[in-house]
């Protein structure tokens, strides 16, 4: 295997993980961390076709790279609030509380 | 992902950060991979750590980790590998190859931002400030307020 | 590669890297890229937690006599084994973990808090050609290992599951946190000087002299307003007095290393003097010109003394500090961060680059000066006026 090959299957390996992750845990903070994770995994499929790619010296992939850290860091602090207010209403971070649901 | 207590979800979830890092450092990104520990780890797991320590409903984990259909979302998971690995795997000959590390000063990526990179730079600082108004007003609610408002 | 007929002078100063390169020769060349890295990390095992343990003597010293008193005197003539007598104490004491704590995390926590407090002295130049790693992007390390220490302050304190500690906890990481961006955007103006987040070339550019004077970035307006708003964000960043309410004794009882005892708090302790003695030494590298010497004059002295003498100063006003004010209330800590150190560096950037863009001459000091006197003059006044910075009140016992 090539070494961008295995680089794209490791980033393939940590994107479901993280999909898992966010679609089979209850609460809400570990569905975001699923989210996050899913986030550096396509960060570094960027990078690694960076570095393997035709054209290092454009720095696309590394531009890409630092706009999607920083999107990420922005959405996980917007989320994060959201959950807090939901907390605030509901008292819970449950997914499943059918309780919260029906208020 | 599997682990009950959600702290120990984020201590895995900065080692996996610091794993990321150091990938990135391997493959010749010096900047992202430090950008990557001092935003990803610096602002976005304390964030969680945070969140987790606030909304913390009881001490005993009596509500189970993993959802009804938690079935359902392993299957489409690994349904997801499955095809992004025989994509891999099947586009492996045709992957270009290139071995020498680019060199990489971060001057350069600095000159990029600001000549060719420049409305997106503008824009998530919009994007930023926005996010960060955004979360501010929604944490900031007042619920006792709410409360004194209904009597 | 070694050339023997250089001055003495010149020989003191680079004696290290002699040694290191001598040592080299008998080392095959298989493994002489582990080689290298362990003769250069080495000293730096050795030295600073030597500093550690000279600076707590000197701190309770220091602070006796500014409190009006003597400090250990009874170990060693003038108290000075009681560095030693207190790593013994450490080292031989229970070790008490409770039992509803996290064990792992428990352990962890101190660990990875000294492992990140070295992984910060990789890149700061200790004399001339003696720095661990080069990286290109030394500064953007240095900040991004900081962020490290916060993830394991807060491992600490929620791990022994006691309120104190993890109130003390979420106190630290919002201090940290809150202070950190000033800390950044106050070391900013020093790399926007130099061009280079490299601090070898940030120390190089303040290495020449015109006349006998040195250009250390200290010595410019913008410089020293940086220089003072990086120390006050360095002292919160270490938790250090005033800004020590999160580990307070008679507030919160030792916040959030309360459940640890014995080795693992000697950890705690040795790993927060190392990051107070890792940002002094960036504060040093970014303003105070490093190695180099005060007055051209002076360029015989060993350029590693040079820098030890400024950790030294640094320390004793970090000490002097400690003893003369009063500790800070956690909102008071908040509003200071964000009202007033946050708009100031900004200020200070906006300074900085005024005075790259002006001609040489005594017209950017004066401009420079002018500005940032006036901001921190409205500044001050308007948050006053606001409520959201109090002159102190003093209320005596009648």
């Amino acid at each position: 295997m090539t070494p961008l090959s295995s680089y794209l299957l490791l980033s393939a390996f940590l994107f479901c993980i993280g999909l898992a992750g966010a679609l089979s845990r209850r609460s809400t903070i570990l569905v975001l961390i699923g989210i996050e994770i899913m986030l550096n995994a396509a960060n570094l499929n960027f990078i690694a076709f960076w570095r393997y790619g035709p054209n290092p010296t454009a720095l696309t992939g590394v531009m890409f790279t630092i706009f999607s850290i920083a999107v990420a860091a922005a959405e996980a602090a917007v989320g994060l609030s959201i959950i807090l207010a939901v907390y605030r209403r509901t008292r819970t971070t449950d997914l499943e509380n059918t309780e919260a649901s029906e208020r | 992902m599997s682990l009950r207590n959600p702290v120990h979800c984020v201590v895995g979830l900065t080692v996996g950060f610091l794993g990321l890092a150091a990938l990135y450092l391997q493959l010749g990104a010096q900047f992202v991979g430090l950008t990557q520990v001092l935003v990803y780890i610096g602002a976005v797991a304390i964030l969680i750590i945070f969140a987790i320590m606030m909304t913390r409903s009881s001490e005993s984990a009596e509500q189970q980790t993993f959802s009804r259909s938690w079935v359902a979302g392993v299957v489409i998971a690994v349904a997801v590998f499955a095809v992004l690995g025989w994509a891999i795997h099947f586009g492996a000959q045709t992957l270009p190859t290139q071995t020498a590390t680019p060199d990489l000063p971060v001057q350069q990526i600095g000159d990029a931002l600001l000549h060719r990179f420049v409305l997106p730079l503008e824009i998530i600082a919009l994007l930023l400030t926005a996010a960060l108004i955004g979360a501010g007003v929604l944490a900031l609610q007042d619920p006792a307020g709410e409360k004194r408002g209904q009597q | 590669m070694i050339v023997f007929s250089t001055t003495s002078a010149e020989r003191a100063d680079q004696i290290f890297v002699l040694i290191k390169h001598w040592l080299m020769g008998y080392v095959p060349a298989a493994a002489q890229p582990l080689a290298s890295a362990v003769l250069s990390v080495t000293p730096i095992l050795l030295v600073f937690p030597a500093i550690f343990a000279v600076t707590t003597l000197l701190e309770r010293k220091g602070l006796g006599r500014i409190q009006n008193r003597y400090g250990p005197n009874r170990v060693g003539p003038w108290g000075l084994l009681q560095p030693m007598a207190d790593g013994l104490k450490s080292l031989t004491k229970e070790d008490i973990v409770p039992t509803s704590a996290d064990h792992w995390v428990h352990l962890c926590a101190p660990l990875l808090l000294v492992i990140a407090s070295f992984l910060a002295y990789a890149v700061l130049p200790i004399g001339r050609n003696m720095v661990v790693a080069n990286l290109s992007a030394g500064v953007l390390f240095f900040f991004a290992i900081g962020a490290l220490v916060e993830v394991a302050i807060f491992m600490a304190g929620w791990s022994s599951r006691s309120k104190y500690s993890l109130l003390g906890a979420m106190r630290a990481i919002a201090q940290m946190v809150s202070y950190e961006t000033p800390l950044v955007l106050a070391g900013l103006v020093a790399v926007m000087a130099t061009g280079s987040l490299s601090t070898v070339s940030i120390v190089e550019a303040q290495a020449q002299y015109s006349g006998i004077l040195p250009h250390w970035f200290v010595f410019t307006p913008w410089g020293f307003a940086g220089f003072i708003l990086f120390m006050i964000a360095a002292t919160a960043e270490s938790n250090r007095s005033p800004f020590d309410l999160p580990e307070g004794e008679s507030e919160i009882i030792a916040g959030y290393y309360i459940e640890y005892s014995g080795f693992k708090f000697a950890l705690f302790f040795l790993g927060e003097y190392l990051g107070m003695f890792a940002t002094s030494g960036m504060a040093i590298t970014l303003f105070l010109g490093g190695w180099s010497a005060p007055f051209s004059f002076l360029t015989w002295v060993p350029s590693y003394l040079w820098f030890f003498i400024k950790l030294l100063g640094i320390t004793c006003v970090f000490i002097w500090v400690r003893g003369t004010l009063p500790r800070l209330r956690m909102d008071q800590l908040m509003h200071f961060a964000w009202r007033f150190m946050l708009p100031m560096t900004l200020l200070n950037i906006v300074a900085a680059a005024a005075w790259k863009f002006f001609p040489a001459g005594i017209i950017r000091w004066v401009a420079c000066a002018l500005f940032l006197a006036v901001a921190f003059v409205l500044l001050t006044r308007g948050l006053k006026r606001r409520g959201e910075i109090q002159a102190r009140q003093y209320r005596f016992a009648e």
